[in-house]
């Protein structure tokens, strides 16, 4: 299993180029082929959670070959104990979102295609271990999202994909320039992110401070932190299902995920001194925040929106806790969150497909006309919810704890937030499956086996998680550790 | 060495062939029933000129006609991209609609002395030659606008273009008057070995600078000197626009590289180019970087005309050339020569595009465009996607790799406050790209649409520049390569 990253990365590529010379008049083959082509990265993911030597804190699986020498550019890329748990997310979600996708009818093939290439630039983002190629990936990530909100999304959708696409640029032209300052900096000049790693000494004051909030701008958009999040419920509800999911499930993930890449393990110093207000007092915020603005929606699916924003600051307060249960319990939260807000937006979307809106008010009653459905959305809002026993409990409670050793009121903060969750939450759950049910969707059909299918495996993580978090944590920690030792060393 | 008149006409043949082709294509106007034999005996006259260039790269580098001329390896470049501007040209213009008549004899004829005026502003080593072959390029330039008798709008371009041009060459001249008076000499070497220890009148030098400045601004399309670019860029047939937006801006380029660089500066062992002591000309020019993106971009936001669009953000990448220029490293000039071979690969293609829609609707607004990847025109709207992502500077197209460059040489110098009014650019210049993008891909054709045929002639250039320009954004190695053994200026 040489070069398997590689080939996760780019064997959707592959799949793309196929699934482009498909005749366009067999929709079946193409949806099928795109489905084909994420089986390998799934397997191969499976295969690389097996082997993942969990004592180690550095990169495994690494491969390194020169690609623009007289620039010092190099294809590097490699896995630690952070990014696998989003390279086996990321593997996931492709997977099970093409099947949620089989019931796009229009111009299917550029569909597909797109969503191949979208697949391989989330991979390649999170194994990159050169900055410029990650910078590549992060940004070739941009173009297939806009098409795919752009062309097969909902009514406004033309300004939900260049609103997205504009926030997004205008974040990363930001990264940029910090990841040319720091450059810049190294003598020989390299990308290498394990040498900028070493480096991070060697900086002066204004230049991290600089460099960090540049870099981190541009994180936060993606996250999306307030004042940032605006793109988020625009493009959520106007997106496609499967799009949101990956939206939701991983790309989110991609701005926390660089935080603790990239502004932890390049400028601890920088980030011991922002962090209280950049990502402890904003998350905290974002957590309340979210939650309140979540529990004001109509709409369903901009509900499940507004829960991301209020659900990712848990994991912007427990990284910026320094304390080993603090960022463990990010890590999780992030690995967490994309299972669970993929399970509630794959249920929208099945609520979507049969009564074409997603008016909370509108419903009413569906227990008793689609039961197993309302057992799944129970499942999925209650792990949301934080219930214990289900996997979001387990990395909330983490993130708590290890932010009260540190900012006990910002934690007593966003704990309370937990009861503004339970009230949108149960709340929505009420209005929409219990009560008399609605005349005019007596008939609705209960739910697919294909929709089952896509959502079986995340529910069967998301109880697993509950009872068991250690298969993640342990992946994690190690790395962690070692990441969380080094920011300390610069904590007053 | 320099070497004398008789002598250095060996040295020439590059200029001879098209002195030769222009020839030929008058006399065969004469006798040739069929008009398209002209274009391909221009054509033919081109690459064979080319060809010739190639081999003269050998060729020792020195001083032509007594130090009227010179070369080296930085005019191959030019001439070379000129050949191939000219080509293109030729090339849009067998497949143009507008370019169908019985003058067809004077336009290639015109076409290939503009071209010959190029190759001469590349290799200009006097301000009398700069001068003579600026204004041979800007009188063709002003025939070959007008060249649509029957088209008011071509003949008013023209117009425009003669007043502004003449206005600006002769306060060109005016400068180089000063210029000469304060170093007693009109030759390159000559003026740096005068004003190089900073001995001159400063305010002087500087008002003489201004001064000169005009001449290559107007060329270059930089503001203030920018005016006459959207009427001449709309009024003139699209081929036309094409070789101006391409060729007559290298050429302004090449001479003010040439003229500001080793005529004035002096190229210390670090790679870094020190100007003229006590004169703070790059101040200027950052400045008028900065305006130049900035008006070219934001005025390109409310267009709807595809031709005055990309007339407007031909004036902002303008701009971003500047950028190079300003940081007076080997680097900013590198990134300068990059940028020009992308930027030829993106923007000939998009007018090709232009040209292509507007041969089949007769239409050049954006409205024309509606729909047109639903309607028969996938091919053409893939092709301009590529294009306008690429001029926007997204990964993994061409047009990122050439503003990574420049932004990397900017950064390298520590102009931070102007790499990121470039970004932010970048990010402005992208809403009316990705507009252009949504017209063709999100917008629905409403079915009163002429539907759009792409011939094989037309298809073959849009095909191959468009794989260019995907192909330099993914390995570049050999072009960077090319730029940097380029940058060598013959100084005696």
């Amino acid at each position: 299993m040489d070069h398997i990253l590689t080939y996760m990365t780019f064997i959707p590529i592959a799949g793309a180029l196929i699934v482009l010379c498909l005749p366009s008049n067999k929709p079946d083959w193409i949806r099928w082929g795109a489905a084909a082509a994420t089986v390998p990265p799934l397997l191969m993911a499976i295969w690389l959670f097996v082997n993942f030597d969990r004592t180690k804190a550095g990169f495994q699986f690494v491969e390194k070959a020169a690609w623009i020498p007289s620039f010092n550019i190099e294809y590097f890329v490699g896995v630690d104990g952070i990014s696998i748990t989003m390279v086996l997310l990321t593997a996931l979600l492709s997977f099970l979102c093409m099947f949620a996708s089989f019931g796009i009818e229009k111009a299917v093939k550029g569909y597909f295609a797109l969503f191949l290439l979208l697949d391989a630039a989330m991979m390649g983002v999170f194994v990159s271990l050169d900055f410029f190629l990650f910078y590549i990936f992060w940004e070739l990530m941009l173009l297939p999202m806009y098409f795919l909100i752009g062309i097969w999304g909902g009514p406004r959708r033309e300004y939900a994909a260049i609103k997205f696409f504009l926030y997004t640029l205008a974040g990363s032209v930001l990264m940029l320039l910090a990841l040319l300052a720091l450059y810049f900096h190294q003598t020989p000049h390299t990308f290498d992110m394990t040498k900028l790693m070493e480096a991070h000494t060697t900086y002066s004051h204004n230049f991290q401070v600089i460099v960090w909030l540049a870099l981190f701008i541009g994180f936060a958009i993606k996250i999306p932190a307030f004042p940032f999040h605006t793109w988020l419920p625009d493009a959520h509800v106007e997106a496609p299902t499967a799009i949101s999911v990956i939206l939701a499930g991983v790309l989110l993930k991609m701005g926390t995920y660089g935080i603790l890449r990239i502004n932890f393990g390049m400028l601890p110093e920088a980030t011991a001194q922002l962090s209280y207000y950049c990502l402890g007092a904003l998350g905290a915020f974002n957590i309340v925040y979210g939650a309140l603005c979540a529990m004001a929606q109509k709409d369903l699916k901009k509900l499940v929106a507004y829960s991301s924003i209020s659900h990712m600051g848990y994991v912007m307060l427990g990284m910026a806790a320094f304390t080993p249960q603090g960022i463990q319990g990010a890590v999780l939260q992030m690995f967490n969150h994309g299972t669970v807000t993929a399970m509630l937006f794959l249920l929208v979307g099945v609520i979507y497909d049969r009564a074409h809106h997603r008016d909370i008010e509108g419903f009413g009653g569906l227990a008793s006309i689609m039961p197993v459905y309302t057992g799944m959305t129970a499942l999925a809002f209650f792990a949301a919810l934080g219930l214990p026993g289900l996997s979001a409990f387990i990395s909330e409670v983490l993130v708590l704890l290890g932010a009260w050793q540190r900012y006990p009121g910002l934690t007593a903060i966003a704990a309370s937030a937990v009861i503004f969750t339970a009230g949108y939450i149960l709340w929505t759950m009420q209005r929409v499956f219990l009560g008399k049910a609605n005349e005019k969707y007596l008939s609705l059909p209960e739910i697919s086996g294909r929709e089952l299918f896509t959502l079986a495996p995340l529910a069967v993580i998301v109880v697993v998680l509950g009872f068991y978090p250690k298969a993640v944590l342990d992946l994690t920690s190690t790395s962690l550790d070692s990441l969380n030792a080094l920011v300390n060393k610069f904590v007053l | 060495m320099s070497i004398g008149n008789l002598a250095s006409l060996t040295y020439i043949l590059p200029e001879l062939l098209l002195v030769l082709t222009i020839l030929v294509v008058f006399l065969a106007d004469l006798v040739v029933r069929e008009k398209e034999r002209l274009g391909e005996i221009a054509l033919a006259g081109t690459a064979l000129s080319l060809l010739s260039v190639a081999v003269a790269a050998k060729s020792p580098e020195c001083w032509l006609f007594s130090k009227m001329m010179v070369q080296d390896p930085f005019a191959v470049f030019f001439k070379v991209l000129f050949a191939l501007s000219a080509m293109a040209a030729v090339w849009m213009s067998l497949g143009s609609k507008e370019i169908k008549g019985a003058n067809q004899g004077e336009y290639y004829g015109l076409l290939i002395s503009s071209t010959l005026g190029m190759y001469f502003m590349a290799s200009a080593a006097n301000l009398l030659m700069a001068y003579l072959a600026l204004e041979f390029v800007s009188l063709t330039s002003y025939a070959l606008t007008g060249y649509l008798r029957h088209n008011r709008r071509s003949g008013e371009a023209a117009l425009k273009y003669l007043i502004y041009g003449g206005v600006a060459s002769g306060t060109m001249i005016y400068g180089m008057s000063w210029i000469f008076g304060l170093a007693g000499s009109m030759d390159f070497a000559q003026i740096n070995a005068a004003l190089a220890h900073g001995d001159a009148n400063k305010l002087a030098l500087f008002v003489a600078m201004v001064l000169t400045l005009a001449g290559f601004g107007y060329k270059i399309a930089a503001v203030p000197f920018h005016m006459w670019v959207p009427d001449v860029y709309t009024g003139a047939p699209i081929p036309i626009t094409a070789f101006l937006s391409v060729g007559s801006k290298a050429a302004g380029f090449a001479l003010l590289m040439r003229f500001f660089y080793p005529a004035m500066s002096h190229l210390g062992a670090d790679g870094n180019w020190q100007f003229i002591p006590g004169v703070d000309w790059p101040q200027l020019v950052l400045v008028l970087s900065m305006v130049t993106m900035t008006l070219g971009n934001l005025t390109a936001l409310s267009q709807r005309n595809l031709k005055r669009l990309l007339a407007y953000s031909s004036i902002a990448h303008a701009g971003y050339m500047l950028m190079g220029f300003v940081v007076l490293s080997n680097e900013g000039l590198r990134a300068m020569l990059f940028y020009m071979v992308v930027y030829y690969l993106m923007n000939i293609g998009a007018f090709l595009v232009v040209m292509i829609v507007a041969n089949s609707t007769g239409r050049e607004d954006i409205d024309g465009f509606r729909g047109l990847a639903w309607r028969g025109g996938a091919a053409p709207a893939i092709a301009m996607a590529i294009f306008l992502f690429s001029l926007t500077g997204l990964p993994p197209l061409a047009g990122f790799v050439g503003k990574f460059y420049l932004f990397a040489a900017v950064v390298r110098q520590q102009f931070y406050g102007l790499a990121l009014v470039g970004v932010l650019n970048s990010v402005v210049s992208l809403y009316y790209y990705a507009r252009i993008v949504r017209t063709m891909f999100l917008d629905f054709p409403d079915g009163t649409e002429t539907p759009v045929t792409l011939s094989l002639h037309n298809g073959a250039l849009m095909w191959g520049l468009a794989a260019a320009t995907l192909i330099m954004g993914i390995y570049w190695a050999p072009v960077i390569g090319l730029a940097d053994r380029s940058l060598h200026f013959f100084m005696g």
